[in-house]
């Protein structure tokens, strides 16, 4: 393996997919719904019907069903705190995998099989590249604008979060551990392990429409089993998150490992490897 | 060419099938080092599979393929080191500048940027460097992907069909290409189907129709092979009073294709031609003996397989 092959064709997708307004704009505009506009909306409506006693009182009462071992590590005096720091914390952390593995999925179809229809696909199937180089290089290419989006989201998300339920709870609370652990150690392995799938479509695949397509087929089930296990770990104690990061992480380096002999030559060039 | 040295590129057999569809079988031929071979043929005789057998970025289903001594089944990286390709339709990524993608050809074939900047001057497509290359020409987008064939200085350089859509500033500039690459001892396999782009330089032609090999070797050589006998191009005023010439001694065949082409037993029967007209009152315009073209060759192989069919 060498890398520096591996970064340019790294680079390479990087550099078009950052020259193209299309593409990255809506990506932009959904991270952005996700991690500013809708917090921003539901946290700052809580914030202000604070005066409202009986729309307080249904929040605390939700908030007065969530099992005892969360409501223990709930902050807050007023109800209304209360309220907001477990939608803050509990109930939006399924956003901190959804927008990150959408993104990246977005790219990831299109990486092998719009180099055929580009045509593009000729060039590197003459190169020297070795194929594991080729296919090393579009994964990164996929995971960086994911894990980079989540990473902005994630400091945007924080910033949100103190900005307007910070005032209630006396200062800044955001990220607690949980989220940490979420962020840094049990989303990449999901992530990956779309990705893993997708790069195989993207290889087999003959248009970008179909790459699409299948890739959300792919990605819908990734994005449920991952809210529920980033949901659930958040109630849960860091070591089984910590486990359950390390399970996904097994996975998915399984199938990064032997995702590369997905891509074939041939089908760089538009022409069906099994001929 | 380098006589006494191993060819640069051999075919031995070789066929490859996508599916039922049989793209090339039993292909053989050689390209010797510091040769220029021509692939000739029609829009699927196979050409484009030859240049994608050869890198290796197909494999055969039988046969084998030697370039520059290596087998590009177990030593494809090493094979596409050397090589540089030209493919029919040259695709860039058309969001980035000229200089980008030469930037990134550059460093996956471990050449460098001056070298980079000279492929590009070397073309007339240094100025457009900056742009993006998704406003390019057809021209321009050709001349860029020459530049990247050679930005490794390359021992072998397959064009396919290089000229193809090009103005004849850009095509003249393809085929200097290859008689400079060849005359520093490169190896260069061009396909065509326009035969009178490889008049000239083609060192041998490879005919090829329907995946096969229908001749191959020195144009001259095979001029003599299926072109045996002279022939005279004869023209007259008044066409009918050449209807005579079938009689005379040594004529062997006519056929009208635009002038009178008379098949001959030898060269010196065309003085006696000439007196034979002068003889019986025919104003000739045209008496020329004919130097086989490739297009002339092409057509004569191709009838002479079909004959034998």
């Amino acid at each position: 393996m060498r890398w520096a092959m591996v970064k340019a064709v790294t680079r390479a997708d990087l550099y078009r997919l950052f020259r193209t307004r299309d593409y990255w704009i809506p990506l932009v505009i959904l991270g952005s719904m996700f991690f500013v506009v809708m917090p921003v909306l539901l946290l700052g409506s809580m914030a202000l019907i604070q005066q409202q006693s009986s729309i307080v009182n249904q929040i605390g009462g939700i908030v007065g069903n969530l099992p005892d071992s969360i409501q223990q590590n709930i902050q807050g005096d007023s109800p209304t705190a209360r309220a907001s720091y477990a939608f803050a914390v509990y109930l939006l952390a399924p956003i901190a995998i959804i927008v990150p593995l959408t993104i990246s999925s977005a790219v990831g179809a299109n990486s092998i099989v719009g180099e055929r229809e580009r045509g593009t696909g000729e060039f590197l199937a003459h190169s020297p590249l070795k194929v594991s180089e080729i296919y090393i290089g579009k994964l990164l290419a996929s995971l960086i604008p994911g894990y980079a989006a989540g990473i902005v989201g994630f400091g945007l998300y924080a910033v949100v979060v103190n900005l307007i339920v910070g005032p209630q709870l006396g200062g800044w609370f955001f990220p607690t551990a949980g989220w940490m652990l979420l962020v840094l150690w049990v989303v990449p392995p999901f992530i990956a392990i779309a990705l893993a799938l997708i790069l195989r479509l993207s290889a087999r695949v003959r248009s970008a429409a179909s790459a699409h397509q299948a890739s959300s087929l792919v990605t819908l089930p990734v994005i449920l089993i991952s809210y529920g296990v980033a949901s659930g770990l958040l109630y849960s104690p860091v070591l089984s998150a910590a486990a359950a990061g390390f399970l996904a992480w097994i996975i998915a380096l399984t199938l990064l490992a032997s995702g590369a002999k997905s891509i074939k030559r041939e089908r760089l060039l538009g022409v069906s490897a099994d001929g | 060419m380098h006589d006494g040295m191993p060819p640069a590129i051999t075919f031995a057999s070789v066929s490859k099938q996508f599916g039922a569809v049989v793209a090339l079988d039993d292909v053989s031929f050689t390209a010797p080092i510091g040769s220029v071979t021509v692939l000739l043929g029609p829009n699927g005789a196979g050409k484009t599979t030859t240049v994608r057998l050869t890198t290796g970025a197909m494999l055969p289903n039988a046969g084998g393929i030697q370039v520059l001594g290596l087998n590009p089944l177990h030593d494809g990286d090493e094979v596409r080191r050397r090589v540089g390709v030209v493919p029919p339709k040259p695709a860039f990524y058309d969001q980035v500048t000229g200089w980008e993608n030469l930037q990134f050809a550059a460093t996956i074939f471990e050449s460098d940027e001056v070298r980079a900047r000279s492929a590009a001057e070397r073309f007339g497509i240094d100025h457009a460097l900056g742009q993006e290359v998704g406003g390019y020409s057809t021209g321009m987008r050709t001349r860029l992907a020459l530049a990247r064939a050679v930005i490794h200085d390359p021992e072998v350089l397959m064009l396919d069909e290089p000229t193809a859509g090009l103005d004849p500033e850009s095509a003249k500039a393809v085929l200097e290409l290859i008689k400079e690459m060849a005359g520093r001892g490169r190896t260069i396999v061009m396909c065509t189907h326009l035969l009178h782009e490889a008049e000239g330089i083609a060192d041998q032609v490879v005919l090829m129709e329907e995946g096969s090999v229908r001749a191959h070797g020195d144009p001259r050589e095979l001029a003599r092979q299926y072109m045996p006998d002279p022939i005279v191009l004869l023209d007259a005023a008044d066409r009918t009073s050449l209807d005579f010439i079938p009689e005379l001694d040594g004529v062997l065949a006519i056929r009208w294709d635009g002038p009178l082409h008379v098949t001959i037993d030898d060269e010196d029967r065309i003085p006696d031609i000439v007196i034979e007209m002068v003889k019986r009152g025919v104003r000739p315009t045209r008496v020329e003996p004919l130097v086989p073209t490739l297009e002339d060759l092409y057509f004569e192989m191709q009838r002479s397989h079909r004959a034998s069919v």
